[in-house]
């Protein structure tokens, strides 16, 4: 297709998508706070310490944990290290190009990493082998197999799905195996705005005409732990007021559907 | 965040550890017009902050793909000086400068009118010469202020603050201690004239109602600030007025000699 035809294809949606969610509805029927179907294969790869394959509609992401022994940073002797990447594929997208992390996957990565290590998931403490010297590093690796909108809740959701199966493997370096020490389990809620509408969970029609998006995290005890608003739109106070509500009480319902905590 | 320390963040006066007050800004100075190649310049100096800020454009968009047909594209590169940390930062973009200036993008994106200049691109320079917590928001600030010097036409100047939680109190505007060592930190940035969220960032731990004190806190601070950024432009260009006045009258005193 031409750009032309792009632009007016897209324009066109764009009107629509914005007059049926003026009424609060959706291009598929869900409500403003209801989430696409998730499914969660954990084990998925048995190769990896914990892994994850994550299936939100139809956008599917693939998280592996991989864990080795390494030096801790100089300011944090005595804790294990966190690290999380991610791969937006080629394979997942036409949109997609192979080569060095993009300001995207950076983005990804980077909102996922902060929930994850703000709401003090992982005990760090407890993965000190030498104090000072040498701790266990964790990488978090975000593998996109399949965009259809919502990168940031599917590949969230499959990293502590992931670290929550996760056993250390003391055993192949001459220690003992034992599961990741936890301490809590965060759950981030990712809303798109389209016209004055707020919607969870957007599919990729829906960011293809969102202005604005916020993301936010929160912890078992209802406290917030990371927020990330993005996109070149904007959020009254209000609407974000409105959508930290929402994303306390649907954090809860996430959390104990997906991880029984 | 969450850095363990002894270091008392808040003393029992209530006062910080640099005898501010919880709702209590850092110093701030702006100065405009401070490069001379660039098409806008700022350069912003907020507690132990340095920055300059430049803009290039709307120039046409390169490379090519780019290009939007209908709007500018807003690229800001938010970058710090190897020396403007303690510890020596490796030179060239890490993970935390690209979202950062990805951040910074779009907020001064939400206020900049792009579809008046198809195809082009608004660079935005920003480099920390030295830091001191808050880089984002003060770069952001000064940006904005070198987009007016240019004469970018927007909606209003984008203009920010953070607020945090430190010794579980909510405080302004986190200098270096208590952004390490605190317990939440968020930046926040507005457009005044319509109250807009364009940037807002959140790590840490809070409470519901402790972030709407944080976010109101921050707004409070940022619709001070942005009359510091407007002072800034009148004193460039009535100043720049005044000589001007002042020049045409001298060539008539000379004429008349």
């Amino acid at each position: 297709m031409s750009k032309g035809s792009d632009e007016i294809v897209y324009g066109l949606k764009r009107d629509y998508l914005e007059k049926i969610s003026s009424k609060g509805t959706r291009i598929d029927g869900r409500s403003a706070i209801e989430y696409r179907p998730i499914v969660i294969t954990p084990n998925y790869v048995i190769r990896a310490e914990g892994s994850a394959d994550v299936k939100l509609g139809k956008t599917r992401v693939l998280v592996g944990v991989k864990m080795e022994p390494g030096e801790p940073f100089p300011d944090t002797p005595n804790q294990g290290v966190l690290t999380t990447n991610a791969e937006l594929i080629p394979m997942a997208s036409p949109t997609f190009e192979a080569g060095p992390p993009n300001e995207d996957s950076i983005e990804l990565a980077r909102v996922v990493d902060r929930s994850i290590r703000e709401s003090k998931m992982i005990d760090l403490e407890k993965l000190v082998i030498t104090p000072g010297e040498k701790v266990w590093i964790v990488y978090v690796d975000i593998h996109v197999l399949d965009y259809d909108g919502n990168l940031i809740d599917a590949s969230q959701f499959g990293a502590v799905a992931a670290l929550l199966n996760t056993t250390v493997p003391g055993s192949r370096y001459g220690m003992e195996d034992f599961p990741l020490p936890i301490n809590h389990v965060p759950v981030i809620t990712t809303f798109a705005k389209i016209g004055k509408q707020l919607f969870v969970d957007p599919s990729l029609e829906e960011e293809e005409v969102s202005s604005a998006r916020l993301s936010i995290a929160t912890d078992e005890n209802g406290n917030i732990v990371a927020m990330q608003k993005g996109l070149s739109g904007s959020f009254t106070q209000e609407e974000v007021y409105s959508a930290i509500d929402k994303s306390i009480e649907i954090g809860k319902d996430i959390r104990k559907r997906l991880f029984g905590r | 965040m969450g850095m363990q320390s002894d270091i008392k963040l808040i003393d029992e006066n209530g006062l910080r550890i640099d005898g501010r007050k919880p709702d209590e800004l850092r110093p701030i100075k702006i100065e405009v017009g401070v490069l001379n190649r660039a098409d806008g310049s700022a350069y912003i100096e907020w507690g132990g902050n340095k920055i300059l800020a430049a803009v290039y454009g709307p120039r046409e968009a390169f490379p090519k793909h780019t290009q939007n047909p209908s709007r500018a594209i807003v690229n800001a590169r938010y970058n710090m000086a190897a020396f403007s940390v303690d510890e020596r930062k490796r030179p060239g973009p890490d993970r935390r400068a690209v979202e950062i200036s990805k951040v910074i993008s779009e907020a001064l994106e939400a206020s900049i009118f792009v579809e008046q200049f198809p195809r082009t691109s608004i660079d935005v320079y920003i480099e920390v010469l030295q830091a001191d917590a808050g880089t984002r928001i003060a770069g952001l600030t000064a940006a904005s202020v070198a987009l007016a010097d240019a004469g970018i036409p927007m909606k209003d100047l984008v203009v920010g603050c953070a607020a945090g939680k430190v010794d579980g109190k909510i405080v302004l505007d986190l200098n270096k201690e208590e952004d390490n060592y605190g317990e939440a930190d968020l930046p926040l940035a507005i457009i005044p004239r319509t109250q807009e969220i364009v940037l807002m960032q959140m790590d840490g731990n809070m409470t519901r109602e402790e972030v709407r004190e944080a976010i109101e806190m921050a707004k409070k601070a940022a619709l001070f600030i942005s009359n510091l950024q407007k002072e800034a432009l009148r004193a460039k260009y009535e100043k720049g007025e005044i000589q001007k006045t002042e020049e045409n009258s001298n060539e008539g005193v000379n004429k008349g000699e």
